[in-house]
């Protein structure tokens, strides 16, 4: 940790880029012990880091990849001795150093619907406070060390609260690989001693189920980012002969509940923290939370620390466990050159998928375009999970007179259109 | 339209290995719900980013009809993985090699 430490340059903001979960965690405590603050965009499109380097200037990005083209200053992360075991070992536990706790660990982001992300502090001791309460939500402060496992990036706000941090706060051991197919999913957790815990989603749980391969005991399955389905939930925790626990929360706030979806669609939420409706709209404050928050979606009060999930805010979308907004991405849509107008639209059915994702759609205007160069442009700007499909050329969009996009106007538009072009 | 030497029972790589690659990218388009058709994908093409453009959540689906339809567990941890989504050939020449069904 001293070393990496050593090996940072001069600038107060780190883009922690580590695929690895051990590099990552100890680039993150090496930054801050330095006193550097960690960047943690939702995706590193050329665009977001163009952003990032404007609201930082003096951002570096610390990698371990072999080959990395993010267009910063970077640092490679450089393995030493402290690296014991061959790879896909978990790691022995290490005592996190006294960081302050109004020290500002991060900095995460979610997109505006101005077309720039936009930031929300982190610091050290709310970090803290939230995956302490959420370990003993989980059951995991029992007294057992629990060796932990995720298909979730750590830079991602539920793998970073719910893998990097949760493994040092638990004194436990965190799997370093991040494993993506099922055969490897199951192989990286049959490496890791009990008790051990699975932390993942509903795309890669649904995977393990459709896969034919048989999952080793495990004694906790987390899933997060978007609602499971009661009927999953009970599949999973039937076949797999486990506990499943969802954890429900947001970039801004962090996670702020949990339930035990086989049993009760109800979640509880963290101690102290307590939701208000003002206008419509859901606010998350207290306990762990940095300020009072408005939350993208509809929660239903059933209880003093109770509530029922009702669903998205209108403009929000969630693919694969990435949120952004439809705004944001018309913006980025529409700022390209050539594009007349444009607009995203998220259908309502879900395909018969396995994986359960449901894409957006998007209709464009540009006579002057074709659909590979437009869709090389949205790629240096969003995501590639939010990249349409279909993509659909129109001659034009049903607006009003007042220039507006009303929703029944689109949604008439988009069911004729999508139902030509199969 | 029938298939060229489909009476043929000898192994005729060429033949199997483009038939095997016409049944793979079916699959694919079918279970994506691809706007292209099978015969459109070009089968020295990128799979993953440009070229035809899936990212993560596509490999993941590819690779549960994979396992499903040929029983071959795709993993990451072997050598050949990086090449075996560089294209849809590297992909058929994987499956190929490791089909159980």
């Amino acid at each position: 940790m001293a070393r990496t430490a050593a090996t940072l340059p001069a600038g107060d903001h780190v883009l922690n880029a580590c695929a690895d979960r051990y590099r990552f965690t100890v680039g993150l405590a090496a930054s801050l012990l330095s006193s550097k603050v960690s960047l943690l965009p939702s995706t590193h499109t050329p665009e977001v880091i163009r952003q990032l380097a404007a609201f930082a200037p003096d951002v570096f990005c610390l990698t371990d990849a072999a080959h990395c083209d993010i267009d910063l200053p970077r640092v490679h992360y450089a393995d030493g001795s402290d690296r014991t075991g061959s790879h896909g070992s978990h790691d022995p536990p290490w005592q996190p150093p006294e960081i302050d706790s109004g020290q500002v660990a991060a900095y995460v982001f979610t997109s505006g619907s101005t077309g720039t992300p936009l930031p929300y502090k982190k610091t050290w001791g709310r970090l803290l406070l939230c995956v302490r309460n959420g370990a003993e939500r989980l059951g995991l402060r029992d007294g057992r060390a629990y060796a932990l496992v995720s298909t979730v990036p750590p830079q991602h706000m539920y793998g970073f609260e719910s893998s990097v941090l949760l493994g040092l706060q638990s004194g436990g051991a965190v799997c370093a690989e991040r494993p993506f197919y099922p055969a490897d999913v199951c192989s990286a957790h049959a490496a890791i001693p009990r008790p051990r815990v699975l932390i993942s989603t509903p795309i890669h749980l649904r995977a393990l189920l459709a896969a034919e391969v048989s999952l080793p005991t495990t004694d906790l399955i987390v899933s997060a980012t978007a609602p499971l389905p009661q009927e999953l939930a009970r599949e999973v925790e039937h076949r797999l002969s486990t506990r499943l626990l969802e954890i429900y929360g947001s970039t801004e706030t962090g996670q702020i509940a949990a339930r035990r979806p086989a049993h009760t669609l109800e979640w509880r939420l963290w101690p102290d923290v307590s939701l208000t409706s003002k206008d419509g709209q859901t606010w998350a404050q207290g306990g762990h939370i940095e300020q009072p928050t408005a939350m993208c979606d509809v929660l239903e009060s059933t209880g003093a620390d109770r509530f029922l999930l009702h669903g998205r805010l209108a403009d929000l979308v969630n693919i694969a466990g990435k949120r952004s907004s439809l705004a944001y991405l018309n913006h980025q849509l529409t700022s390209i050159q050539g594009v007349v107008d444009g607009t995203f639209f998220l259908p309502d059915e879900t395909p018969a998928s396995r994986t359960g994702v449901t894409r957006v759609v998007a209709f464009v205007v540009a006579p002057e375009l074709d659909a590979a160069t437009l869709v090389n442009e949205l790629r240096k700007r969003i995501d590639p999970a939010f990249l349409p499909r279909p993509m659909l050329f129109v001659d034009r969009l049903p607006r009003n007179s007042t220039g507006k996009l009303p929703q029944e106007a689109l949604r008439a538009f988009a069911a004729a259109h999508l139902k030509s072009a199969t | 339209m029938s298939e060229k030497g489909s009476s043929l029972r000898q192994p005729a790589p060429a033949a199997n290995s483009a038939a095997l690659e016409r049944e793979v990218a079916d699959l694919i388009v079918q279970a994506l719900n691809l706007e292209v058709t099978a015969q459109d994908i070009d089968p020295d093409a990128a799979l993953y980013g440009e070229g035809l453009g899936l990212d993560s959540i596509d490999i993941l689906e590819i690779a549960l009809v994979v396992s499903k339809q040929y029983g071959v567990q795709l993993r990451a941890d072997s050598e050949e993985n990086e090449q075996t989504f560089r294209s849809l050939r590297h992909l058929v020449e994987y499956i190929a090699a490791h089909r159980t069904k």
